[in-house]
């Protein structure tokens, strides 16, 4: 048996760190755990609500529209403010442009590392690479003069002796399997990637002022005016642009992006029955296509247990609890109990090890993650749980067309969607469908232009004199991530309590009051590992997740005493 | 191959392989040694060292790496394989676990004194450390050493400048800046804002490649070329505030037609920072571009002095006083004035304050 430990877990946001131990070349048991805590939730005690979404943004500047999005609809649903049309289209063109630009940072500059051998491209051939990449697409930068022009790049690079962000990499690693030429198409997709990346998101400054950490929310709208007839509003000068953008955007997914997927996953098929975890999931569904309470979500909710896609049952909030059996926090009723976020709790109190150390002790607390749970069940949420439920339920049609595409290419079955690799197909066929959908929002809001209609804000519940003077509101979003939460108690015109469930506290959170595990944990165990020194196919399973730990860290129950224990400089 | 590279460099700077060869040659017969020693010149001059810089993430959202990745001119691709040499970076780096941990100790061990340490995050003090650790080492402990044996120290971002939003009332972390968690550190440079802009951080690079120095600050120890003037100074509806024209209330006709923010709380005569200028992802737009108020995020403590965000800011000269225009250096007056106010009231409210620059451990300008 070796132990291996993972810590600092890179190509992630933030701070995980994972512990193994690996028997006859497998992992026969894992632990997660985040290490770091900012308590953003408690910083939120007291203030306007109408400013809480500046806050809880801050929480993550990878997934920088999402907190934003929840924040602003949780205050909305308790204070009782209604967004108008507008605004509601141009948060589903933000925060779908949020999902596709993530998508293809996170495959390209954050996973493909895992499956890529860099330093095996200098073998490649450029008229070879070539053909390949004209094989599998009509990308036009595919000639064997722009391969050699990369290949000789990355050749004068690693001469020159200083390999930065690629030093110590894996490169070598038994468990890489694409040929030269393959490795050299995904390195020039790399560096395409990086300039896509750059300019696709010029929608969010266009939308948001800026990128990252836009800044154009209001709770009960938009601050972005609409008006055709001014040089000062969006108009249809903005219209053009987006469209572009979104072109642009749908060129390279499809073009790109999609058939990368492919082609790397043709080379790795084990990988579609490897890292599946624990088999439920969870989606509470997104980008309402009306304006009513009860309006068609684009993404529809769902509830998947034990990998049973002909029973897609309906998420009930109630339902969700925090546990901390293995967290560094205390609860009130008890370390071993579940609570609701509208009665959540959370005080921090780190026990060991002191730092510097060399291992947790998870026989105890060693997280700073919670352990959600929905009807005491861990959950899987993310790109996988959606497109599960959308190609259970049909809704929207397009992914079971574009999934469907994908396992007849791979040869595959749909049971080799639970998997490391189903969560990477899973990610790309929602970025296909997510950018497919984005003009058609584009396009209502033109049509909104053309009736006149300019509303972008409910002002009629600006002023905190038109609020309940005591309130509750929970808001729900699809984060690229997967499900996320945030829960607040209003009292007076200000913050009480406000409390978040995040994606990656789902997925990353440690083993819960009966030890059962979460599902990093869950998807780790029988992930083979041929050189326990270096554990790249660790890495393969956990990226697949998407970390996000800024995220998943965060929650104080501000109206707890405990809290004064923590020594403030 | 490289000399192909190198040759194109010059030349898009006028200058021509021949012209470089007959300067190594100069230098061969300068330094006393045979002219057949000039190709060996030029392969060492050609083969100089990228300036290293490792990138340390500890209290952040990894927004500052974000806005890295928007970078324009250079892209961010250039920038890694051309020009530095960007040596450790979690987010972006292949290597994890002991193998990242081997890159950075080995960087900072053989480059102790000529390394440029970035920090992403504000660091914390509280439970020992705890609340922030990197393959089981307290951050404070990580950055003392990095920062300690770094040339320069560059904190990007208002949580590693000034603390942040972990440092925000009630600080439930002890989070500290990289000022006040490693004392003394060398040169040290403040790149405040949240996140700081993609186009100033590769500006404070490009600088420093360019100049051979590092630039003169204010005194929150930022760069003027970014932080030397207020966001008031230079709106665009500068005009609107100086002719009382004003958004009342959000998408009303002033709010469409793009009139001053202010009375929606805009924060723009309290916050020095270039937004207006440079603007931001490739000069696309800004946050009063866009509609809404300044929330002063280039500013110490803004969490606590600038909120609530969509207050209005007391005391600044030309509002409430009718539509004359306001002459400049009465505003600028004014301006001081309001920014002192504000920056007061922090001294009162905050825990503790004190990023003011001390004359000693200031980057040198020569």
């Amino acid at each position: 048996m070796t132990h291996i430990v993972v810590d600092p877990v890179t190509r992630i946001e933030g701070h995980l760190r994972v512990e193994a131990e690996v028997d006859g070349g497998v992992v026969k048991e894992a632990w997660s755990s985040s290490t770091m805590f900012r308590g953003i939730e408690l910083i939120l005690r007291g203030r306007d609500p109408r400013d809480a979404w500046v806050f809880a943004q801050r929480i993550c500047g990878v997934c920088t529209t999402v907190h934003a999005i929840a924040s602003i609809r949780a205050v909305e649903k308790a204070i009782g403010a209604v967004p108008p049309p507008n605004a509601r289209l141009l948060r589903n063109i933000i925060i779908s442009a949020q999902a596709v630009q993530d998508h293809v940072v996170h495959f390209y500059h954050l996973h493909a590392l895992d499956w890529v051998d860099i330093v095996s491209a200098l073998d490649a051939d450029p008229a070879k690479t070539s053909t390949l990449a004209q094989s599998i697409s009509d990308w036009p930068l595919s000639s064997a003069t722009y391969f050699s022009g990369m290949r000789d790049r990355i050749k004068a690079f690693i001469e020159r002796g200083q390999l930065g962000i690629f030093a110590n990499g894996y490169w070598g690693h038994p468990a890489y399997r694409l040929p030269p030429e393959a490795n050299l198409m995904a390195v020039a997709h790399y560096l395409e990637a990086l300039d896509f990346q750059r300019r696709f998101i010029k929608i969010h400054a266009l939308l948001g002022g800026k990128n990252p950490h836009l800044q154009s929310f209001l709770v009960g709208g938009m601050a972005t005016p609409v008006d055709p007839d001014s040089q000062s509003a969006l108009n249809m000068e903005t219209i053009a642009a987006l469209n572009k953008l979104i072109a642009d955007g749908l060129n390279f997914v499809s073009r790109v992006y999609l058939p990368d997927v492919l082609a790397i996953a043709s080379y790795y098929k084990d990988w579609a029955s490897i890292g599946a975890g624990i088999g439920n999931y969870m989606v509470y569904g997104d980008y309402p296509e009306g304006d009513s309470d009860n309006a068609q979500l684009f993404f529809p909710t769902g509830a998947i247990h034990n990998r049973d896609l002909t029973n897609i049952a309906t998420v009930d909030h109630a339902k969700i609890t925090e546990q901390i059996a293995h967290s560094w926090y205390d609860y009130s009723v008890g370390d071993d109990k579940g609570l609701n976020p509208f009665e959540g709790e959370t005080t921090p109190h780190y026990t060991v090890p002191k730092p510097p150390y060399e291992r947790l002790d998870v026989a105890q607390k060693y997280s700073w993650l919670k352990s959600p749970r929905y009807d005491g069940a861990a959950m899987e949420v993310g790109p996988l749980a959606r497109m599960l439920v959308a190609y259970s339920t049909g809704r929207p049609a397009r992914v079971k067309v574009l999934a469907d595409k994908v396992l007849t290419t791979l040869g595959v079955g749909p049971e080799a969607l639970f998997s490391t690799l189903g969560r990477i197909a899973a990610r790309a066929i929602e970025t296909q469908v997510l950018v497919e959908s984005m003009g058609r929002w584009v396009q209502d809001l033109a049509e909104n232009m053309a009736r006149r209609d300019y509303r972008i804000q409910d002002n009629s519940k600006w002023d905190p004199s038109s609020w309940p003077r005591d309130c509750f509101g929970a808001g729900f979003h699809e984060a690229p991530r997967g499900a996320l939460g945030h829960w607040v108690h209003i009292s007076n015109g200000s913050i009480v309590n406000y409390q978040c469930v995040v994606p990656s506290t789902w997925n990353a959170g440690p083993r819960d009051a009966s030890g059962h595990p979460g599902p990093y944990e869950a998807a780790l165990v029988g992930t083979p590992v041929a050189k326990p020194e270096q554990p790249l196919e660790i890495l393969r399973t956990l990226h697949s997740f998407d970390p996000c730990m800024a995220c998943g860290v965060h929650v104080v129950d501000a109206t707890k005493r405990e809290i004064a224990r923590v020594r403030v400089m | 191959m490289m000399a192909n590279r190198l040759a194109e460099a010059l030349e898009d700077r006028g200058i021509s392989r021949r012209d470089f060869m007959t300067f190594c040659a100069s230098m061969a017969v300068v330094l006393g040694l045979p002219n057949e020693a000039a190709p060996a010149i030029a392969a060492a001059v050609e083969s100089e060292a990228k300036p290293i810089l490792v990138w340390l993430e500890f209290q952040d959202c990894a927004g500052n790496t974000e806005s890295l990745l928007r970078a324009s001119h250079p892209t961010i691709a250039d920038l890694i394989l051309d020009s530095i040499s960007l040596s450790y970076h979690e987010t972006l780096m292949a290597a994890a676990g002991s193998q990242a941990e081997d890159v950075l100790a080995k960087t900072v061990g053989d480059n102790k004194g000529k390394y440029i340490a970035l920090i992403e995050g504000s660091i914390p003090t509280g439970a020992d450390g705890a609340y922030c650790t990197i393959g089981g080492r307290a951050a404070l402990d990580i950055a003392r050493e990095i920062c300690g044996g770094a040339a320069a120290t560059i904190a990007v971002g208002t949580c590693a400048s000034f603390g942040g939003i972990p440092a925000a009332r009630p600080n439930p972390t002890g989070a500290l800046s990289v000022a006040d968690a490693v004392p003394g550190v060398k040169n040290l440079i403040n790149m405040s804002a949240c996140p700081a802009n993609a186009e100033n951080i590769t500006a404070l690079i490009v600088y420093y490649l360019t100049l051979k120095r590092w630039p003169p600050l204010d005194q929150y120890r930022r760069p003027l070329f970014a932080y030397g003037k207020s966001i008031h100074d230079n709106c665009e509806r500068r005009a609107h505030f100086d002719a009382g024209q004003y958004v009342e209330s959000w998408g009303d006709a002033a709010h469409r037609e793009g009139h001053c923010l202010y009375k929606m709380g805009c924060k723009g005569p309290a916050t020095s920072q270039n937004c207006p200028v440079v603007r931001w992802n490739e000069g696309t737009n800004w946050p009063i571009g866009c509609g809404h108020p300044c929330v002063g995020c280039a500013e110490p403590n803004f969490w606590d002095t600038m909120t609530p965000f969509y207050q209005r800011l007391p005391n600044v000269a030309g509002f409430d006083v009718g539509s004359w225009v306001d002459p400049v250096g009465l505003s600028l007056t004014g301006l001081v004035a309001a920014a002192a106010a504000v920056h007061g009231v922090a001294e009162v409210v905050r825990h503790r304050v004190g990023h003011a620059a001390s004359d000693e451990d200031g980057p040198e300008t020569e």
